[in-house]
């Protein structure tokens, strides 16, 4: 039973964490509680899909289909939140003015909640359908150690969820003026984590042929397996044997994001400029 | 092209690829039954990409997932499955099937 929560436990972090720090990027935001709902039914659905799929999603591309569409979704996933990195970007000095004109900015239809929903989706999606395979296969197993460890897988669901709420709560401890840049540079780091991710799928894939070999090794100081270690690789794509394409992926991630952050913040800054502002007076300028 | 030969010339460029496949890669089978693998200990060449051709005969899926070997894959109940190592430094990699982290264990020793 314990092993079996451990199992759920990890699996459910992992999409749980980036879901929280999505809740707090859009905190004030209306409606948000709805897309991210619906990103997270998406991905609870479309993990028993790929449950159950997951022998013909396997067989696809000579036997590659599964580490393809792991790559896919991760990469989606990474379009999405430099999406979200770059919208912020450009809306960032209303951010701090007030929150309100980001209410007001998402009701005209701008912020790309949708790319926030879809990123819950495809998080859930990803680790769900690995949960649901094993508790599957524990169900179908069955016998009484079969509902203990179905308990346990339960239990692991919970205390996932219940770690995932706590990492939520303690971001919003975050002042208010910070949080949006505190949120900016954690779903950064996320994203990079995850273009190493799929850098990793494809080349088990064996699509990417180059930089396969291992740039250093501090799996003794700390390991993949760990708590922390599992925590970290999920945060800021932290891992204790990186390939030379994962480092390339994540500093690619890295630069694409901050670039076009700074693209778009000076285009902001420089229509916000040419934008008559009527109600402050000049004084203040 | 006659269908005559077709199916000649189909059999001739399986039997040519098949055979720079098994020149360029080791290949090595692996069979998942009763949670367990066979065999558990894996020699591979050091320096050399290896594939692993992983048969689950077991019913239910388990997850091949190794953090020394950065690879995660799930196998179905009943399927087969493809690992590609990349090219190992000499060493032990311990691997093992996430579903029955209990009985499921193994190591690709690089030599």
């Amino acid at each position: 039973m314990l092993a079996t929560l451990l199992i759920v436990f990890r699996e459910v972090i992992e999409a749980g964490l980036i879901v929280g720090i999505v809740l707090a990027a859009t905190k004030g935001v209306p409606r948000r509680g709805l897309f991210v709902s619906y990103g997270i039914a998406g991905g609870v659905a479309g993990a028993c899909l790929v449950a159950a799929f997951a022998s013909e999603i396997g067989d696809l591309f000579e036997g590659s289909g599964q580490e393809l569409f792991n790559a896919a979704i991760l990469l989606i996933a990474v379009g999405m939140l430099t999406w979200h990195n770059v919208w912020m970007a450009s809306h960032g000095r209303a951010i701090a003015q007030e929150m309100r004109q980001v209410g007001q900015a998402v009701a005209s239809g701008q912020e790309p909640l949708a790319a926030l929903a879809i990123v819950c989706g495809v998080a859930v999606l990803r680790e769900g359908s690995e949960v649901v395979l094993f508790l599957y296969g524990i169900a179908a197993s069955g016998g009484t150690s079969g509902l203990g460890m179905l308990a346990g897988g339960v239990l692991g669901l919970l205390a996932g969820a219940g770690v995932s709420a706590l990492m939520y709560l303690g971001l919003l401890t975050v002042p208010a003026r910070y949080l949006f840049s505190f949120t900016s540079g954690l779903i950064t780091l996320l994203a990079e984590g995850l273009a190493a991710q799929a850098a990793a799928f494809l080349q088990q894939a064996g699509y990417i042929e180059a930089l396969t070999s291992t740039v250093w090794d501090t799996s003794w100081l700390l390991s993949d397996d760990s708590v922390l270690g599992r925590l970290l690789h999920t945060l800021i794509g932290y891992t204790d044997r990186p390939s030379g394409a994962q480092l390339v992926a994540y500093l690619l991630t890295v630069a694409i994001i901050v670039g076009l952050m700074r693209l778009q913040r000076s285009h902001g800054a420089g229509a916000a400029r040419l934008k008559p502002v009527p109600a402050e007076p000049a004084s203040t300028i | 092209m006659h269908s005559r030969y077709l199916l000649p010339a189909l059999a001739a460029s399986a039997w040519l690829a098949g055979a720079t496949w098994v020149e360029a890669e080791t290949a090595i089978d692996v069979t998942i039954k009763d949670h367990r693998f066979t065999p558990s200990e894996i020699h591979v060449p050091a320096g050399k990409p290896a594939v692993l051709n992983i048969k689950n005969e077991d019913a239910t899926a388990e997850e091949f997932d190794s953090s020394a070997l950065k690879i995660e894959k799930v196998i179905a109940g009943g399927k087969q499955g493809t690992v590609r190592l990349r090219p190992l430094d000499a060493g032990r990699y311990p691997f093992m099937g996430e579903y029955h982290a209990g009985t499921a264990q193994g190591v690709v020793v690089a030599e």
